[in-house]
């Protein structure tokens, strides 16, 4: 067990010191140069040179890699060009509004998901079945944003129950907060159900046809208490993957959403950075979601062997 | 639940409601005001953005002088100034009882200190060229200052104006960019990164206190909340308001009004000069006459936008309209590129992001192909146009809005991005620069809107048009652009 976890662990950070060198060389190959953006089409050539000097931006690239490695072991990640505040400072004003975004809609497309697999599985191949099945393909086929639109035309223009966008900060009280975040999660766990229906559905119904399951019924279990004691458990190892992959990519990828209702979060971040070419924050922010993404895989695999007796034995 | 129990529950849960839609009204002394872009620091002395200017100038900084809602010069942290025969030494008589945000005094010394600190070398300032004139910088006591030049220079009190000039105090100009201190009438509270600014009225200003009590800017960069945040009551003011296809719903609703004005922004097609066969003038004048003004304006930008036949504002006293040079003439044109010997032509079109050069470029690209030039069209990213066509020059066409105000004098530095090289226009506008004498500047200022206009050194197209909604009720909010800023000192609710 435990040279299981260690040999984890190395994996882990053998994946992260690989990926912080792919950033790092797709990022130099971009052109465009941070000091120019920043200063705009009325400033001298000694004006950029000055700032690029500044910056740090006439190292060598090798020079400047090693740093950045450097200062994450420092604990230091950085300062941003254009902001010039240390990135640990913005991230971590990032997170608290990606990070709960993330959980509310993975907690929102769980809420929908479940009841509605185990429904359409206990009466697969009926109308409620069928009728669920159309429903996750449209949840699925329909853009987040386009129907993030919708609820914002709704909820926010029409009734004036929630605010249009923007995040008032968790100062303001858990109610606002919460009221910001709502119509995101919304948006961005609709199609994360669906596809969370269709896999808990599908794995579901595998597990049904399993011989434990007969013998279950063979014992005089119900049909409904045969679906919740025995197939559940063992039907949740392919859900559980795909929760763990929804989490990273609702993580990273909210950067639609963030822009729909200009939310302060790591994507809006992400984007605006690489517009500007403020290479250290894309770099840094690249690397936390890297870390972020492999720290996920390693909870679901720990999770898998909780879930899954049958894995224990490893 | 027992009585007690369900009335408690009952109060938490109209307190929670309470404070969601809390936000969604906003005091009569509250502003909040929304921009696209979000400035990356809050030091207009520090940097190029705009996004600066917008959010500090006139608000939380001031400087010796400033512009007025017309583009005129009008003072500012200085009273009144006066310049000597030779107009090489400008003395300015600073206001007495001014403070900063902190407390700390405002004198001569503070002056001293942020020009200097403005034209050093180190200076990573992005207008150095205001002050590359300067020779010195004295405190001739508390409340005057005398600025020696070093050529003769009518500029001074214009080049003052601008964001880049501000005062700040030597104790707290270090941190200008994440907490800025000025001596504006309103201070800095505080920012909130990717999502707004706000400032509180500052009691111990100097001049008139405004009528509001504090200003929030908030920053939506796509156009589609932009709308959702007017239309749902979120914000009270988009100045420049990023989706004109939305304006004339905001007309039809009692709720809002929309304010048509001009900018500083003079939208060109710029034309390589140095590169054959853009450096014969007849081709030049050819791309001028194959371009329809008004179908770009009509189509690009939903009919808001003057038409330019210089480069110079519409709006100024000393502007020449000359539109009907290059008036939409395709035949003209085609003659024009048969005398000049050039069939079939391709050119590089360069575009950065801005709506009006993606949709006017394609538009563009019709026109020419109208009279056989045949264009390639590049879509880039402003780093990526800064880097291929402003700096590295490698491009034929590109289009790009100069937002400058009285930035004529781009077309005096031969390495500029278009190239034009012409030693009678670089003596003009050396002349401009050290005339003290207003109708001399307007007739040199025609002149030299003449001579650029003659060359066809660019195409002409439009000014940008400023068109804002706000909330109705809330008044005093500036209808043109002048300057890149969005001066909240005279806004207030009417109601």
């Amino acid at each position: 067990m435990l040279a299981w976890f260690a040999g984890r662990l190395a994996s882990l950070v053998a994946t992260l010191l690989a990926a912080s060198l792919v950033v790092f060389l797709v990022i130099e190959v971009v052109p465009g140069d941070p000091a120019a953006y920043m200063l705009g089409m009325n400033a001298s050539e000694e004006t950029v040179a000055a700032l690029r000097a500044e910056l740090g931006l006439d190292r060598s690239g090798i020079a400047r890699y090693l740093d950045w490695i450097g200062g994450w072991l420092r604990g230091d990640f950085g300062t941003s060009y254009t902001y010039r505040t240390p990135i640990a400072d913005m991230v971590a004003e990032r997170i608290t509004v990606s990070v709960p975004l993330a959980l509310l809609a993975l907690a929102l497309a769980i809420l929908l998901a479940f009841p509605a697999a185990l429904f359409a599985a206990a009466r697969r191949g009926g109308g409620a079945d069928t009728g669920i099945m159309g429903l996750t393909q449209l949840g699925i086929a329909v853009p987040n944003f386009w129907f993030a639109m919708l609820l914002v035309l709704l909820f926010a223009i029409k009734l004036r129950w929630l605010p249009s966008g923007g995040f008032p900060g968790w100062e303001a009280g858990l109610g606002a907060a919460l009221s910001a975040l709502l119509l995101p999660a919304v948006a961005l766990a609709l199609p994360q159900a669906s596809i969370l229906t269709r896999v808990m559905r599908s794995s579901l119904i595998d597990a049904l046809g399993e011989d434990y399951l007969r013998t279950a019924r063979a014992k005089g279990l119900s049909s409904r208490a045969a679906l919740w004691r025995h197939a559940l458990r063992n039907a949740m190892i392919p859900v559980l993957t795909i929760i763990g992959l929804q989490f990273s990519f609702l993580l990273a990828g909210a950067i639609i959403i963030e822009n729909v209702f200009y939310l302060p979060g790591l994507g809006r971040l992400v984007f605006q950075a690489i517009s500007s070419r403020d290479l250290v924050v894309v770099e840094s922010v690249v690397m936390l979601l890297v870390g972020a993404v492999v720290l996920v895989t390693f909870l679901v695999d720990v999770a898998y062997v909780w879930v899954d007796p049958r894995l224990r034995s490893r | 639940m027992t009585a007690p129990i369900r009335t408690a529950t009952r109060c938490i849960v109209l307190t929670a409601l309470a404070l969601a839609t809390g936000e969604a009204m906003a005091a009569n002394d509250e502003v909040r005001v929304g921009m696209q872009l979000e400035p990356p620091n809050l030091d207009p002395t520090g940097g190029a953005a705009a996004a600066i200017d917008e959010v500090v100038y006139a608000n939380l900084f001031e400087g010796l002088t400033r512009f007025g809602p017309d583009g005129s010069v009008l003072p500012g942290l200085a009273s009144e100034w006066s310049v000597d025969e030779q107009g090489q030494a400008y003395v300015f008589t600073l206001r007495s009882g001014v403070t900063f945000h902190d407390g700390e005094p405002f004198t001569a010394e503070d002056v001293v200190f942020s020009l200097d600190r403005a034209r050093a070398d180190e200076s990573t300032n992005a207008q150095k060229a205001l002050f590359e004139n300067i020779e010195q910088v004295e405190a001739i006591d508390d409340t005057t200052v005398r600025i020696t030049l070093s050529e003769p220079s009518g500029d001074l009190p214009f080049n003052l104006a601008w964001g880049d000039a501000v005062m700040l105090d030597e104790a707290s100009a270090a941190d200008a960019a994440t907490a800025p201190v000025g001596t504006g009438p309103f201070r800095f509270e505080r920012w909130v990164q990717g999502d707004r600014v706000e400032l509180v009225r500052f009691d111990d200003y100097w001049g008139e206190p405004v009528a509001l009590g504090k200003a929030t800017f908030k920053f939506i960069s796509e156009p589609t909340a932009a709308f959702a945040a007017m239309m749902a009551g979120d914000l009270d003011a988009f100045p420049v308001f990023p989706a004109p296809e939305n304006l004339a719903q905001f007309e039809a609703d009692p709720r809002f009004e929309v304010s048509v004005g001009s900018t500083e922004g003079e939208t060109i097609l710029a034309m390589n000069n140095a590169r054959a066969p853009l450096s014969d003038v007849r081709v030049r004048r050819a791309i001028a006459k194959a371009v329809n003004r008004q179908d770009i304006i009509d189509g690009a930008m939903f009919g808001y936008g003057t038409p330019i036949g210089t480069h110079f504002a519409p709006h100024n006293p000393a502007y020449v309209d000359l539109v009907e040079q290059s008036a939409y003439d395709p035949d003209g044109a085609k003659s024009l590129l048969e005398q000049a010997g050039v069939t079939d032509l391709t050119l590089s079109l360069k575009l950065p992001p801005p709506a009006y050069a993606r949709r006017g470029g394609e538009i563009i690209a019709a026109q020419l192909r109208e009279v056989g030039i045949r264009t390639d069209i590049e879509n880039l990213e402003w780093a990526q146009w800064l880097e291929q066509v402003f700096k590295g020059r490698d491009f034929d066409l590109t289009i790009v809005s100069h937002t400058e105000p009285m930035d004529l004098n781009i077309y005096a530095r031969p390495d500029y991005y278009f190239q034009y090289d012409d030693a009678d226009f670089q003596a003009l506008m050396a002349t401009f620069a050290t005339e003290t004498d207003a109708d001399e500047r307007q007739r040199l200022l025609g002149e030299a809107q003449r001579t650029i206009a003659d060359a066809q050194v660019n195409a002409y197209l439009f000014q940008l048009a400023k068109t804002g909604v706000v909330a109705a009720g809330l008044s005093g909010m500036w209808e043109n652009m002048p300057t890149q800023a969005n001066d909240l000192t005279g806004v207030s609710w009417s109601e």
